[in-house]
């Protein structure tokens, strides 16, 4: 018989395609959503979006199970038994809302500061952030903190910007990327889609990583570096390459504060800071006059080798430190590499590699421009070394100095913002200077007095009260970690429950799984949220979550605000925090609900815009008490947060017509974006597309497109004042002094120049006793917990074995099948094991957040999730063992307080196989049932 | 049983490049996420929120370590479906001649009406390429979305598998491996494209890249090391070169 049957080649998968913004992950990909009779049917790539150019990531494609999962809450919910058991009513939206209401409308009209307000993985930051002030409580902050803030605060102190949402590499012109600690995750499918352009032209790829797997496994070499030495690694590279004169001076000279004079007397009170002009601008010699000259006057060429004797005390230009400092031999290579775990002839390796591709063949593109200073440039050279880092090197108490050590490493190279280097995505390049400073005075009644969030530039910017005490629940801002421009949501239960600075009265969380795998030190976390005082009353009163699904964390709230799927909701991704943009165009993006809700959930956002109408806040509400927006979609369009610059800058009203960038609101905005498959970019014209700092046109464009309001040109801070003010003060100078106990600490870890110190927790636990490094990535086909509940997902990341490198799974005799106890000097866990060779040789690492919480995300209570899968979130402390000094000190940066999930030290047994990974946690009520057995 | 065609009038297939497939199981998904709604029936998932999860997939990752005599250990990640052979055991053995090679582009099909679930076509292929549906009791195998390449309702660039258009490394390649002029020929001849597992003679269509050396830089020393000879030892020394060099500018 034949088999050659007729087949269908032609079908419609289709009757109609939505084209919308991805919520699967943090990258913001453009999708496209096939509907087939108003049902989901297929979801792939948008071609033309900026983000990910028509390619879409495991997680991307596995939204369809995502929208129809049944860990989905399906209405608000009010907590009818104790705290943390799961149980719960389904009330209605108006008790949900009037419950809320009856809660919070007393603290503000009496002690905002009451209510702390923090959104986890929230991408509505500018509105999330302006409600809060609104509100007027000081407690705002979203997941920064325990996320990646050394890499963003350390790139926009120093560089003006920072990696991923505000930087990325010149894939289209590197011939050598350097890839730092980025564990498989942020940006997802622009990184891929990099590496296979560099890989496509020939160009190489460096992995500095602990482990190979991901885009390590395809990097042409891999430095398997030992976690938390990655700065002095770093500064060892910066050593050989000062010493071979490998540094581009003209770049240093023109676009770095190398040459800005500064107080080199050890007696003046200006000791290390820098000489100013009466105008207070920074002064340099000029190399034309060799008198001084403001920095950025025009047709000035500022001298590397600047010095100045001026009222009897010495002043020298920055670059004389930066000489006398990196070379010193304590960064050579021999003297660094035991240390971080590598040989030292990688290290000249991998320097030498820089030097070449830096200066023996840059790229010139022939395209004419002029800088701040009026020079005009005939062309535009680049040095071709890329740089990206994420994580990795953020996540330890030493990683805001490491991510500095970095920058200055891609300055001397001469590669930011040059052809074949870092380039800067709009809104940025933008100085710490151009950012607001922390805002933090509650009036009760009225809104707070700024912006939160903020950059110090020196101790008078800290959140302190007069008495010297932190202003904010989580203390950010504060002498012990002054620097804390995301917050510190991982501090703020943990504060909390301690009454430390003070109680709180309603703690209010969106999408973050604090009771989890967002925490550390996650039983102690539950206990606090559910802890009682001696009147039975919790210590944390209230607690109102929104969320999604059926997370961990909703068992251990008493009111439960029930949000859409990202496939059911409008949002927007705003250049007002963290568009979409690239580094040849801004650009901004929306979700629209391309399928309606079938539960009776809302909108995260437009619940919190309802909130704000019926608590009476500026801005939300009419001078009759009405509200001003209907919805989120309703103030995406027409909230303007100054004239003219609403949340997104696509199709504005002009004078003339539509415009983009400035103007005012259009209401016809979101069926513009929705034709434009979701997105606005704007291009940012050729000449303007390097050098965006000191390049006059990018900086008359950014203000035309209005996102500057004046050119602000400035230099990349290699020695950086605001640290230098800090310890200024713990050197005894200054009105406003740190504590005595953290005198010490911050001159040592706040210095101006880039500097490597070992993890804090080295001083507190034995390295000998403890001798392993205990790690985490995400899986690139799962995000957070998030992917837990995706049929799909888990299907293919379901377990997570602890990997053990060649050197600890011989010594501990171990074999397939086998379990190890994991012990810190806070605790233990028992878990599965498994060998893998390619690690470095003192290194565990398993996938983050695998595990779960029996009853959590719909699963079944013998989900491989819930029995094998592990946190090893339960052996790190938010704070680091006592020793004896009376003081518990923070696990944590001590510049800008991130957590340091990654300086986790352990020791390993083999164990007897339990019957699940140990500890076991008793099961929680679930809301939604279990999932049924066969898939929606 | 089915005859395998003595020629194909095309050899479409897949080259996939492992020096660069970073092992994001992208297109595992899409590829599910494609085939659930597309050819025959829905790809099943069993117990999908309960203890031992397990679905039909058409294309799957695996990862593989590589310890070289001297070196690093490396990973490899290794993205594996149907390969479409020319001398295709899985069709001669298919009792019922469900399983079959198409004449004209040489693509290996299962006729899911014709298919009792027997299994035999899974036992006789070497790769472990076709996984049985357990709801609908047929085999499943990659079809190269047949329902895309020829889909004129698609836009004519997305004629391509849902693997290779969703692949985010660009690992992926599709195309007519008969065609000496055809892209994918052209890069396996560049980088010796392999067959997977050669002598079990099955001619397998869909080729391999090789990944590139790794961790080789070491050769390159001499190139390298007039890069770092030094300037200066001492800061003194360094500002001495930083003067000339400044004179030079």
């Amino acid at each position: 018989m034949t088999a050659e049957t007729q087949i269908e080649l032609a079908p419609r998968v289709s009757d109609e395609i939505r084209k919308t913004t991805c919520y699967m992950c943090a990258c913001r990909c453009g999708i496209n959503v096939h509907l087939k009779g108003g049902k989901l049917v297929y979801i792939e790539g948008n071609r033309d979006h900026p983000v990910n150019r028509g390619v879409l990531c495991a997680k991307g494609s596995a939204g369809l199970m995502q929208a129809t999962s049944p860990a989905r809450l399906r209405a608000p919910l009010r907590r009818v038994g104790p705290r943390g058991s799961g149980t719960f009513e389904e009330i209605s939206w108006e008790e949900a809302l009037a419950t809320a209401v009856s809660w919070l409308k007393p603290l503000r009209e009496t002690a905002p500061e009451k209510l702390a307000f923090f959104t986890g993985r929230d991408q509505s930051q500018s509105f999330t952030g302006w409600w809060a002030q609104q509100f007027g409580t000081p407690n705002f902050a979203a997941h920064g903190g325990f996320c990646s803030v050394n890499m963003a605060a350390a790139g926009i102190y120093t560089l003006g910007g920072s990696f991923w949402e505000f930087g990325a590499p010149d894939w289209e012109h590197a011939r050598l990327l350097l890839l730092f600690g980025v564990a498989e995750d942020h940006d997802s499918n622009p990184i891929k889609l990099g590496l296979a352009r560099l890989k496509e032209r020939g160009a190489k790829i460096v992995g500095v990583n602990p482990i190979r797997s991901g885009y390590n496994a395809i990097a042409d070499e891999w430095v398997g570096i030992t976690p938390g030495t990655d700065g002095l690694f770093i500064l060892s590279l910066v050593h050989e390459l000062l010493r071979a004169g490998k540094i581009d001076l003209e770049f240093l000279a023109r676009f770095t504060n190398a040459p800005v004079l500064l107080d080199s007397d050890p007696r003046s009170p200006d000791y290390g800071l820098f000489l100013r002009d009466d105008e207070g601008r920074p002064l340099v010699i000029d190399r034309h006059s060799g008198k001084a000259a403001p920095w950025d006057a025009e047709g000035v060429e500022p001298d590397l080798r600047g010095r100045l004797r001026r009222a009897g005390i010495t002043h020298r230009a920055a670059m004389f430190d930066i000489a006398e400092r990196y070379l010193d031999p304590v960064y050579a290579p021999e003297k660094v590499a035991e240390r971080c775990g590598i040989a030292p002839d990688q290290i000249r390796r991998v320097a030498a590699e820089l030097a070449r591709a830096a200066f023996d063949a840059p790229v010139v593109l022939d395209r004419p421009w002029t800088d701040f200073r009026g020079k005009e440039h005939r062309t535009m050279p680049g040095r071709p070394v890329a740089v990206h880092a994420m994580r990795g090197i953020s996540a330890h108490a030493n990683g805001f100095q490491t991510c500095r050590a970095l920058h200055l490493l891609q300055s001397l190279l001469g590669a930011v913002e040059t052809p074949g280097s870092f380039r800067f995505k709009p809104p940025y390049p933008k100085p710490a200077e151009a950012h607001p400073r922390p805002h933090f005075r509650a009036t009760p009644g009225q809104p707070l007095d700024g912006p939160h969030l903020g950059y110090p530039l020196g101790p008078e910017d800290l959140a302190l009260k007069d008495d010297g005490s932190p202003v904010r629940i989580d203390k950010a801002f504060t002498w012990e970690n002054p620097l804390s421009p995301h917050g510190l949501m991982h501090m703020v239960i943990s504060n909390a429950a301690a009454g430390d600075p003070y109680r709180i009265d309603t703690l209010f969380l969106y999408m973050a799984n604090m009771a989890w795998n967002s925490s550390m030190n996650t039983r102690r976390t539950m206990e606090m949220l559910t802890a009682q005082d001696e009147d039975g009353e919790y210590v944390i009163p209230r607690i109102i979550y929104s969320d999604a699904y059926s997370s961990e964390m909703v068992a251990y709230a008493d009111l439960i605000l029930p949000d859409t799927t990202y496939l059911e909701r409008h949002d927007c991704i705003s250049l007002l925090d963290r568009p979409i943009s690239e580094p040849e165009a801004a650009a901004d993006a929306i979700r629209w609900p391309v399928i309606a809700p079938d539960r009776d959930v809302r909108a995260f956002q437009s619940v919190l815009l309802d909130l704000g109408a019926r608590l009476g806040l500026p801005g939300m509400t009419n001078a009759d008490g009405s509200a001003t927006y209907a919805d989120y979609a309703d103030y995406i369009v027409n909230h303007e947060r100054k004239p003219g610059i609403g949340p997104l800058t696509g199709w504005r009203m002009g004078p003339h017509g539509l415009t983009h960038g400035r103007g005012g609101p259009n209401a016809a905005q979101l069926d513009s974006y929705i034709a434009n498959g979701g997105f606005h970019a704007e291009h940012i014209p050729p000449e303007a597309a390097y050098y965006k700092p000191w390049n006059r046109a990018y900086q008359d464009w950014a203000v035309a497109f209005g996102l500057i309001d004046k050119p602000q040109p400035y230099l990349i801070q290699l020695w950086s004042e605001p640290l230098r003010r800090f310890q200024l003060a713990a050197e005894g100078q200054g009105p406003r002094q740190p504590p005595e106990h953290l005198r010490g600490r911050i001159r040592s870890t706040l210095d101006p120049l880039p500097v490597w110190y070992a993890p804090m927790s080295d001083a507190f636990e034995d390295p000998a006793e403890y001798p392993v490094h205990a790690i985490t990535q995400r899986p690139m086909a799962m995000y957070h917990s998030w992917g837990g509940q995706n049929a799909w997902l888990r299907q293919i990341h379901g377990v997570n074995p602890l990997y053990l490198p060649t050197f600890w799974w011989e010594r501990l005799a171990l074999s397939d099948g086998d379990w190890v106890r994991v012990v810190s000097s806070h605790g233990e866990i028992t878990v599965p094991a498994a060998h893998m060779a390619a690690l470095n040789k003192d290194t565990v690492w398993t996938w983050n957040a695998i595990g779960k919480r029996k009853g959590a995300w719909a699963l079944d209570a013998d989900a491989p999730e819930a029995t094998k899968g592990f946190l090893l979130n339960h052996v790190i402390h938010e704070l680091l063992p006592a020793r004896g000094d009376g003081l518990r000190w923070a696990n944590a940066d001590p510049v800008t307080g991130q957590a340091a999930w990654f300086d986790l030290r352990v020791r390993l047994e083999k164990s007897a196989a339990p019957d699940q990974s140990q500890p076991v946690f008793g099961p929680i009520g679930s809301v939604v049932g279990q999932g049924p057995g066969e898939r929606p | 049983m089915t005859a395998l065609p003595d020629r194909t009038e095309r050899t479409l297939g897949l080259v996939i490049d492992l020096d660069t497939c970073v092992g994001c199981h992208a297109c595992v998904v899409a590829c599910k996420g494609w085939n659930d709604q597309g050819y025959g029936a829905p790809l099943s998932d069993q117990d999908p929120y309960g203890a031992a999860p397990q679905g039909s997939f058409l294309n799957r990752v695996h990862s593989y370590e590589v310890t070289p005599a001297t070196g690093p250990a490396q990973h490899v990640h290794f993205p594996k479906s149907c390969l479409h052979c020319e001398d295709a055991p899985c069709v001669p053995v298919c009792p019922t001649g469900a399983s079959y090679k198409r004449v004209e582009d040489g693509i290996v099909l299962v006729n899911e009406d014709a298919c009792i679930g027997c299994g035999l076509c899974a036992w006789a292929c070497p790769y472990g390429a076709r996984e049985m549906d357990l709801a609908a009791g047929v085999m499943k195998k990659c079809t190269l979305c047949v329902d895309r390449i020829y889909n004129d309702a698609l836009p004519e660039e997305d004629r391509e598998p849902a693997c290779v258009r969703t692949c985010p490394a660009k690992a992926r390649h599709f195309g007519d491996l008969s065609d000496p002029e055809s892209a994918v020929s052209q890069l396996v001849a560049e980088r010796g494209g392999i067959d997977l597992m050669p002598e079990q003679g099955t001619r397998p269509v869909n080729k391999y890249l090789p990944p590139r050396d790794r961790d080789a830089w070491g050769e390159d020393s001499d190139v390298l090391a007039p890069f770092l000879t030094p300037v200066a030892e001492e800061p003194q020394g360094f500002l001495g070169w930083l003067d000339r060099a400044l004179g030079k500018l």
